[in-house]
């Protein structure tokens, strides 16, 4: 394998260097002998010379004859009759063009190649009693700032650094080549797995001011699988469906998955199909499957004198990972009354098994449901059911709802409130009443489907 | 643990070959026809006016829909996955939805900037650019203008020439099929101009108020003068105290007429009108927003027949 990539290196290097050194002996200056016939040169310069005088000529009268056009239009408009002539078929077509000349203009050059900047502020204000959170009652949760580019004719860049209370990271960061074969697109760097929906969300896109109990149990919370890897998918072009095939890999460095080896990775692979069912509503399925290292044991309660120690000696035990998950959205938005009325459903169902130190295997399961309906053209209304196991005790089964009213004062600001229920699986409650702003400033992002 | 490691030594392999020979299955073969996708209804009729029976058009936005608020489904992305030319309005209009489009739809002919993407904008009379600083307080302003200039029949020719050249780039063989198809368009254009010219002439001058900046290019062009907006400020709903003061200056100047487009809520319109003893004009923008509007000229036929029709009844003229 080492031999083989060492072979291609240089196979590339060689080909770089032999392209580059290629033309530039083609381009290499000749010596020209003294031209026997001096007058020859000086007759070829006339001759250039008339050429570009004729064509100045011809541009000049060009001009006059649109000129001339443009007088008699503003003529009309100024009290003539009020019925314009067709165009004058003598004036070559070309001239139309310069009308907007300075409209082609970059409104300035220094800033034209500067990436898309925005920034969202996502600020929650938390009331009522959990036993479990200690969570501040105001808190500026998240604040993202994104950086969007176009780098070349073959990729793009998307970058969004996230800062909040534990500090600022950078929550994605990728190279999305778009100009590759056979219908793929690749992701390089760090990014959201695509593992179900809500994994893919950043935190200011979720439906609901938080996620559900299934994404915080089994899928790492807010930071979620996310993680520096690549993304490979692939349209399966057929008749029936839009389908899409996704593999990943990541290095195992998230929330979910730990790796204390560079030869053990998180793997992920997705399938998706979406269908039109009718102009207004259309259906998304997805499956995804995820598996890798973990060096999480549940045991988080236990003294240990070290950290790093214990993570490494759980590591060496090669405690593994899997997770399964499956996904269907149902959204109906009426083409006329799109700025109106718009109805999303949406479900997420998810597996865990998890090796556990003392051997064998935990498997847990939790799922959410979603439905989010939009009344006026600023109002939202929502609601989620909530149930999940957690990973390392299957019959320890959290249970909850929520239900939400978001209103959008504009398209780059939106408040939310959020009444949430948890019955934890101790036989206690939480009781919460949430309250969210939302907003951005900045570059005007593309909407997420 | 040992099945687990055997499934991760497989299964990048095992996905590596499912996606070569999902790509070797679905190879299609090439069309001779031009395959357009367009982010608009009026950018597809313009390409079929031009293109004939060489090219094979697709709209992404319907006539009767926002074309500023259009989900990017993945349907969307296939076609642009198939597309030789995608025709864009530009001026930021698709900015809210394109983009994901066009960078998930694994085609580099269509990449902004290569040969097989053309933006109708670069070519075009545009109106109200902003001059100065420019925040979001003026709402979802067009920083680069506004970009319904699509409703000037001048501008329509421009597009116009403009698919004829990129269709002549993509397909030079068809080059004098394109300029014969654009001239008997241009020459169709210019005799509907006259029609048009003649219909609105009575109303020159005419005070009207619209819902959105949709119509600035329109009513230069047939010289109507728009006093206001239902809209405070460009994508933002109506406001009781707006309404109040639309309707006062609508009185003082003697304002009767209201036109919305179809994906307006006419409540607020209707209101107004009621107050002022005026009218609504529902007035599609768009090929497409209306049955029988089915191409560009008939946009406007439609428009300006409808449009008389209402000044005619408020005016008396």
């Amino acid at each position: 394998m080492t031999h083989v990539g060492l072979r291609l290196t240089f196979g590339l290097m060689a080909s770089v260097l032999a392209g580059a050194v290629g033309p530039a002996f083609a381009q290499a200056p000749q010596v020209q002998p003294p031209s026997p016939e001096p007058s020859a040169e000086v007759q070829q310069v006339r001759e250039e010379l008339a050429q570009l005088r004729a064509e100045f000529d011809r541009l000049r009268q060009a001009y006059d004859d649109r000129l001339a056009a443009l007088e008699r239009r503003l003529a009309q408009l100024g009290g003539g009759p009020s019925v314009l002539p067709p165009p004058d078929p003598t004036v070559p077509d070309e001239l139309d063009v310069p009308v907007a000349i300075e409209q082609r203009l970059p409104p300035s050059s220094s800033q034209v190649f500067n990436p898309d900047t925005s920034v969202i502020g996502n600020f929650v204000t938390t009331a009522g009693q959990n036993p479990f959170s200690d969570g501040s009652s105001l808190s500026l949760e998240e604040v993202e700032v994104a950086f969007q580019a176009i780098v070349d004719p073959y990729s793009r860049a998307d970058f969004y650094i996230a800062a909040g209370p534990e500090g600022v990271e950078v929550e994605e960061g990728y190279l999305t080549l778009t100009a590759l074969p056979a219908r793929m697109l690749l992701k390089v760097g760090k990014l959201r797995a695509q593992f179900g929906k809500m994994n893919t969300l950043h935190t200011h896109r979720v439906p609901g001011v938080d996620r559900p109990l299934v994404s915080n149990n089994l899928l790492g919370g807010q930071e979620g699988l996310s993680d520096a890897g690549l993304s490979l998918s692939h349209l399966v072009l057929n008749p029936v469906v839009f389908l899409e095939l996704t593999g990943e890999v990541f290095a195992g460095h998230s929330s979910v998955f730990q790796s204390s080896d560079r030869s053990k990775l998180n793997y992920l692979g997705r399938v998706r199909a979406y269908r039109d069912l009718t102009e207004a509503t259309n259906i998304d399925l997805g499956a995804s499957f995820t598996f890798g290292p973990t060096t999480l044991d549940g045991g988080t309660e236990r003294a240990h004198e070290s950290e790093e120690a214990e993570a490494e000696a759980r590591g060496a035990l090669g405690l593994n990972k899997q997770l399964f998950g499956i996904d269907a959205t149902l959204r109906y938005r009426p083409l006329r009354g799109a700025l109106y009325r718009r109805l999303n459903l949406a479900t997420e169902l998810v597996w865990s098994r998890q090796d556990l130190p003392e051997g064998g295997q935990t498997t847990a399961f939790g799922f959410y449901g979603l439905g989010e309906y939009q009344f006026a053209r600023r109002w939202y209304v929502g609601g989620r059911i909530d149930r999940s196991a957690r990973p390392f005790d299957g019959a320890a089964v959290d249970t909850g709802g929520a239900v939400f009213l978001t209103f959008w004062p504009s398209e780059f600001s939106q408040l939310r409130g959020q009444y949430r229920r948890i019955n934890f699986h101790e036989s206690r409650s939480a009781n919460e009443f949430l309250f969210q702003l939302n907003f951005s400033i900045g570059a005007h992002g593309a909407h997420l489907f | 643990m040992t099945r687990t490691n055997d499934l991760a030594n497989r299964l990048p392999a095992s996905v590596a070959a499912l996606l070569v020979g999902a790509s070797l299955v679905t190879a299609t073969p090439a069309l001779a026809q031009t395959r357009v996708v367009t982010t608009t209804e009026d950018l597809a009729s313009l390409a079929r006016e031009v293109g004939g029976d060489k090219v094979q058009v697709f709209a992404i936005a319907k006539g009767y829909q926002d074309p500023h608020f259009v989900d990017a489904k993945p349907s969307f992305m296939l076609a642009i996955n198939r597309a030789d030319l995608l025709i864009v309005i530009g001026r930021e209009l698709e900015l809210g939805w394109l983009p994901p489009l066009i960078s998930s739809a694994r085609n580099a002919k269509v990449q902004a900037g290569a040969a097989g993407y053309l933006d109708t904008s670069l070519n075009v009379d545009i109106l109200e650019i902003p001059a100065g600083r420019i925040t979001r307080a003026m709402g979802d302003v067009h920083p680069q203008g506004n970009p319904h200039y699509w409703l000037d029949p001048a501008n329509g020719r421009l597009m116009a020439r403009a698919v004829r050249d990129k269709l002549t780039q993509l397909s030079p063989g068809d080059g004098a099929y394109f300029q014969q198809r654009y001239a008997d368009f241009d020459r169709r254009l210019a005799e509907a101009e006259g029609r048009w010219d003649v219909t609105m002439a009575p109303y020159r001058g005419t005070k009207v108020v619209t819902y959105h900046r949709s119509w600035p290019n329109f009513m230069e062009r047939f010289g109507l003068d728009v006093m206001g907006y239902v809209e405070p400020k460009p994508g933002i709903p109506p406001s009781p105290a707006h309404t109040i003061a639309l309707i006062g200056e609508m009185r003082s100047q003697g304002v009767k007429l209201i036109i919305v487009e179809p994906y307006f809520s006419k409540r607020t319109p209707e209101s107004i009108a009621n107050q002022v003893g005026g009218l609504v004009l529902e007035l599609a923008p768009s090929v497409g927003g209306e049955d029988s509007v089915t191409d560009y000229i008939k946009l406007f036929d439609f428009i300006i027949s409808q449009l008389a029709a209402a000044l005619k009844q408020v005016t008396g003229r």
